[in-house]
Formats: C-alpha cells, sequence, structure tokens
C-alpha cells in the first residue's frame, strides 16, 4: 500500500463498486481504495451488532451459511465483512422466480439456511410447513417498529412471524431511450404496442408467470393478479401475438440491455437503476395502469443445516449500517427507517427507487393465488412453446 | 467359489446400480404419472390418465424435439465424417494424435460455459458486427432456432466424430487399394467400400447424438432466449416453474417411448442397411 485515502467521496465510492462489479478491478484493490476492508474491521469493532458476541465466536455457528437469493441484489463486500466477523463462509445460490425456489424447498434437502421469498408466496410456504417462525431473540438488529408497516406484514402469518423484509420494489420496464423516436414511455400500452411495431427484435420478458402475465394483463386494464379466465385468455392472445417479436423470456436481461442486443425489457427496481447509473439513456418506467409492488423477506427453511449461522446473518444484513451500504450496492429500496436515516439524501428521492406516489398508488401487490393457480402456469407454458 | 458365483459377485456393482439409480427413479416418476397435482404443487398419488390426456398441450414442445433433433444429428453427421475421415485416413501419423487432442479439448470445459461464449459469439457485437463491417448489414442471429441449431452442432460433433472416426481407423487400407488398381473411381470406392465399413461407426454416432438431443433443454434455453421450447425445457419449467410433477413425468414417460419406438425403428432400418446389430456399439 503506498498511498492511503482517508477519505472517500459517495461518487467515487459508487464508481469503485461498478469498476468492481465489471470486473475491471480485483476485490483486494476496491477494498483498499474505498477504505472498506478497513470499514469492516473498524466497524466490526465500533458497531455494537457487529461485535463479536459469544454466539459469534469462531466455531459456534460453523463455518457456512447458504443462502438462496435473487441476481444482482447482494453487495459482495457485506458477505466478506460477515466472514470476518464470524468465520461463516456465505455461500450463495442464485435463482429467478419464486417458483423455483419453492419448488426446490418442496422437493426437499435444499440445504439452505436462508431464502429470500417475495411477499405474496409466505402464506403458501407456511400452509405447506416449509418454514419456520422467526425467534426475534436471535436477531437483536431486527426493530419491527422501524419497519414500514405494507412492507412487513406480508411476513406475519396467523399472529406469528415468519419472515423479516429485506428490500422492496417495483417492476417496471427499463427503456433504450436512444431508440424511442423521442417517444416518452408510460403505459404498459406502449410497452405491448412498440414490442410489435419499431421495437420488433428488441424487447424482453421476464422467464417468470407472475410478472409476464401479469403485466401482459395491465395492457387490457386488468389486475396484475387477475385469475379471472377471460381475462387471462385475453392476456394470452397477446403474448401469442407478441412472441415473434420478442428478443428472449429471460429473467437475465442486463446483459442483453448493456450491450445493445436489447432495447427494452420488464425490469425490477435494482437493476434498472443499475442499468441508469451505468447508461443514463436507459430508462425505468412504471406503467401508469399499475403493475407489480412488492416486498421481499428473509425466510428460514424448516431443517436449515445451519440454524445458527442462518440467525447470524439475518441479523448481519439487518444492522442499519450494512443494510444501508447494500442498498447503495444493488439500488432497492429498504422499508427501515434506521436504514434510510443513514442514506444519502438524494438516493432518497430517487424517482428510480422511490416512484411518485400516484403511480405507486397504481400497484399491487402480487396474490398468492398466482403462485398456485395452474391455468396461469399452462398459459405460460402455453406462451412459451408457441 | 464356483464360477456362478464369482459372475454374480462381479456383476453386483453394476447391477446395483442400475436398480437405484435407473429403475427406482423410473418406477417413481411411472407412479406419479398416473398421480395428480397437489394444490399447491407437487404430486397427490392417484390412478387417472388426466395427465395423460392433457399430453397435446405439450405437442408444440415434442414437435420442436422431433423436427431439430434429426436435423441436429443429420448436420453433425455432414460436418463430422469429413473431419474422421481426414483424420482417420489422410492425416500424417505424426499429427493424429494432436489432431484428435483438439478434437477433444472443448469437452474439458463445461457445455454451460461454452454455451455462453456463443452468447457472446452470436450477440450484436459478435459475429453480427463483423458481417456488418464487411457490408452485411443486419443479420440477427442469437436467439433463434438458427443458433440453437449452431449450439447442437458444435456441441455434439466430437460425440459424431469419434465413432466414424474408430470405425474408418480400423479400415484395411489395402482394400482401397485393390479397388483402385481394379480401377474404381475414387468416388465408386467411397460408396462401395469406405461408406458401408463405415456404417457402424456412423450407426453408433447419430444415436449417441440423437439420443441425448432429445432430452436437450440448456442450448435452446441459452442460445435460444427461451423462445425455442424443447421437451427438456417443458420438463424443467413443469418441474421447476408449475410444479406440477405427475404432469411433468406423464411428459417424461411419453418421452421415454417415443425415444424407445424411434430408436427401434432406427435399429431396424440400420439393419436392413447392413450392419449387424452388434456394430452399433451402444446398444
Amino acid at each position: 500500500m503506498t498511498k492511503r485515502n482517508d477519505y472517500i467521496s459517495k461518487q467515487k465510492l459508487m464508481d469503485e463498486l461498478y469498476r468492481y462489479k465489471k470486473g475491471s478491478i480485483t476485490r483486494r484493490h476496491f477494498l483498499n481504495i474505498t477504505g472498506l476492508g478497513a470499514a469492516a474491521a473498524v466497524m466490526g469493532a465500533a458497531v455494537p451488532g457487529l461485535r463479536p458476541r459469544p454466539a459469534f465466536a469462531a466455531g459456534d455457528i460453523g463455518d457456512r451459511v447458504i443462502l438462496a437469493t435473487w441476481p444482482n441484489y447482494h453487495d459482495p463486500a457485506s458477505f466478506e465483512a460477515f466472514t470476518e466477523a464470524t468465520g461463516a463462509h456465505v455461500q450463495v445460490n442464485v435463482f429467478g422466480s419464486n417458483e423455483e425456489m419453492l419448488a426446490k424447498l418442496q422437493a426437499g434437502g435444499s440445504g439452505w439456511d436462508v431464502f429470500v421469498p417475495t411477499n405474496y408466496t409466505i402464506t403458501t410456504y407456511v400452509g405447506e410447513d416449509l418454514i419456520i417462525p422467526i425467534d426475534t431473540s436471535k436477531v437483536p438488529q431486527y426493530d419491527a417498529g422501524a419497519f414500514e408497516q405494507r412492507f412487513a406484514d406480508p411476513g406475519t402469518v396467523d399472529g406469528k412471524l415468519y419472515a423479516l423484509p429485506k428490500n422492496w420494489g417495483t417492476t417496471g420496464y427499463c427503456v433504450n431511450t436512444e431508440h424511442t423516436g423521442g417517444v416518452t414511455m408510460s403505459t404498459w400500452k406502449q410497452f405491448w404496442d412498440m414490442t410489435m411495431d419499431s421495437f420488433s427484435g428488441r424487447t424482453m420478458v421476464h422467464d417468470y408467470q407472475l410478472t409476464t402475465i401479469g403485466n401482459a394483463l395491465k395492457y387490457f386494464g386488468y389486475s396484475f393478479n387477475s385469475v379471472d379466465e377471460k381475462e387471462l385468455a385475453d392476456a394470452e392472445k397477446l403474448l401469442i401475438d407478441a412472441k415473434p417479436h420478442l428478443f428472449a423470456i429471460s429473467s437475465d436481461y442486463q446483459p442483453a440491455m448493456r450491450n445493445g442486443d436489447a432495447w427494452m425489457s420488464m425490469c425490477w427496481t435494482g437493476d434498472g437503476k443499475q442499468l441508469n447509473v451505468d447508461l443514463p439513456k436507459i430508462a425505468y418506467v412504471l406503467g401508469t395502469e399499475g403493475g407489480e409492488i412488492w416486498s421481499d423477506f428473509y425466510a428460514i427453511p424448516k431443517g436449515a443445516p445451519h440454524l445458527d449461522a442462518a440467525y447470524a446473518l439475518i441479523d448481519f444484513l439487518l444492522t442499519p449500517e450494512v443494510n444501508a451500504r447494500e442498498a447503495l450496492a444493488h439500488g432497492y429500496p429498504v422499508a427501515d427507517s434506521r436504514v434510510n436515516a443513514l442514506l444519502p439524501a438524494d438516493l432518497l428521492k430517487d424517482p428510480i427507487l422511490y416512484p411518485a406516489a400516484d403511480l405507486l398508488s397504481a400497484l399491487e401487490f402480487g396474490a398468492a393465488a398466482t403462485l398456485t393457480d395452474p391455468n396461469r402456469a399452462e398459459l405460460m407454458a402455453r406462451f412459451k412453446s408457441a | 467359489m464356483t464360477q456362478r458365483t464369482r459372475n454374480w459377485l462381479l456383476l453386483a456393482p453394476a447391477g446395483t446400480w442400475f436398480l437405484v439409480m435407473l429403475l427406482l427413479p423410473l418406477t417413481v416418476v411411472l407412479v406419479f404419472s398416473f398421480g395428480e397435482r397437489a394444490p399447491a404443487g407437487g404430486v397427490e398419488l392417484a390412478f387417472s390418465l388426466e395427465q395423460y390426456a392433457n399430453l397435446p398441450a405439450r405437442w408444440t414442445a415434442f414437435k420442436n424435439t422431433m423436427t431439430l433433433a434429426p436435423i441436429g444429428t443429420l448436420a453433425s453427421l455432414l460436418i463430422a465424417y469429413p473431419l474422421a475421415y481426414f483424420l482417420a485416413v489422410r492425416v500424417d501419423a505424426k499429427w493424429k494424435t494432436i489432431l484428435l487432442v483438439l478434437v477433444i479439448v472443448p469437452f474439458w470445459t463445461s457445455i454451460l460455459i461454452r454455451s455462453y461464449a456463443w452468447i457472446f459469439l452470436l450477440g450484436g457485437r459478435g459475429l453480427p458486427a463483423l458481417l456488418d463491417w464487411v457490408g452485411i448489414e443486419g443479420v440477427r442471429l442469437i436467439n433463434t432456432p438458427f443458433a440453437v441449431l449452431m449450439g447442437i452442432i458444435y456441441g455434439y460433433l466430437p460425440l459424431m466424430v469419434f465413432p466414424i472416426y474408430v470405425s474408418l481407423d480400423r479400415l484395411d487400407k489395402r482394400l482401397l487399394e485393390a479397388s483402385s488398381d481394379l480401377g474404381a473411381h475414387p468416388w465408386t470406392t467411397f460408396a462401395q467400400i469406405t461408406l458401408p465399413l463405415s456404417l457402424p461407426g456412423i450407426a453408433t454416432g447419430c444415436m449417441l447424438v440423437f439420443i441425448l438431443l432429445m432430452g436437450e433443454f440448456l442450448i435452446p434455453a441459452l442460445l435460444g432466449g427461451g423462445k425455442v421450447f424443447f421437451v427438456g425445457n417443458a420438463l424443467v419449467d413443469l418441474f421447476l416453474q408449475s410444479r406440477n410433477w405427475a404432469y411433468g413425468s406423464a411428459v417424461a414417460v411419453t418421452l421415454v417411448v417415443v425415444m424407445l419406438i424411434t430408436v427401434t425403428i432406427y435399429m431396424r432400418l440400420i439393419h436392413r442397411l447392413g450392419a449387424s446389430r452388434e456394430d452399433v456399439s451402444i446398444m
């Protein structure tokens, strides 16, 4: 180490973070230049929640914890810091849909300690007896009062707490404004109409029944969660008409949006933010007709092999300082007021993370019925095989 | 120890393996296929033919597989044969090993990684950009059936090259000389001697590639952008997305039956063409 920066600006931190994410610099360089390596050590001593507690002493919680989560949803530096503080390595499995997570748990032997289900799936997990109630005494960093109710409530089923809120967000679409010909995109109707017209061969939809069918339903102004047969038939017709014009059906849309092969894609908040930061020409749009608002949770599967480590990891990630750094890295808002107090003011005003109230009020939380509705599942299969 | 006991003992590891890893899972799948989907996904055992009655809903997936699998096999054969011929008959002995190793080298890396490489090659900044540069504009390759075929040929080529290479390598070169001495045109020699004698290799290669292709799901998912849907993709979705294990099992059983029928017809055909059953070394 030749020169040491005692201070790093927010802008520089984000620049370095994205350089690190893109792989242009090594982790060592990143931790060094941002001071995060030192910060993790300092924080470990300074933040009471991070100070090695008896339960955290090396060996006590085991040497690993297995996390099943979503793509681009964590700051790798947090896992490093967790390992530093506890000795447990975080093994990450990435999934693209709630259905897939549910399928793995139903099949048994997933081996996960912590996973990240979305609001509307939790009642199903409880009903199928796949997750355990949270023992809040093992998560001292969780402060129920600090969380915004509507994002935290789905974690409680029949009066019992089963899941702790991670992040919330919206499902809109990202669009490369270089190709819109000056048109301001603001609706799902435009999304589908442009796909079948000037954007032919350039649009991506998720490989995920909830959002792909839901946002096709919005074209007609139906509920995002509809399981009505006639409404689903309309959505199916639209999807099948649009299919020849699609670039791909995939939930991994960042690479194609970045290299210019795709011009528009259904998109989650954080991906929209990440794309927009790197390529300002890519805008994030919420359809005025509505769409999805969601809240993700940390939950512990029944039979988690490293239960102590599971609690330790959740507790660590919910520590406001850590959670704030996570939010800065992945661009998904947090419902914890303690975290928001630590975030820069301009981030709290960011229209991608915190859309205007009138856009938000049109959004719907996903409904449990969509997860298990066989008609929606079959519709998706017909769409994909058409 | 009698000869008989010794035989049984020697067979025990393979026998146990087949029982536990093949017969038991197949039985489970068969039993599931007569069941029903549990309300939240999974399976409820029953005796119903409902899942089989529902099969037409996956007709497109079967149709896509039954179209691209033979095309992929044929294309691999057409590309692999000259290569195998070159390696076995033409190439100087000292280069042979190196060239053969080069055919195997791609197998040292996972097909997943190699397919990802193709995503970049066929994507807008890969080959299309190159074509654009030489004046051929607006070519789209990635996420088309062509890209899937490309990936299939690339991925399966070595499986076709090797059996053909082995049968051509064993070919007695004196037969070729004799044919030539007796005044046969090189094409006649090829058609009447080389080709028939390499038939076992062709038959084996086609079988290997075709059977594996019938269950393929990775290449269509990655290079077809999720728009090219094979039976393999239908199965993945039925088990991992809609969690309809009963229906998924019925589709799987049907795939096995379709495969058995196709392979039987194929064997008959090969037999009629003059290769004996023993020549197809994987059967």
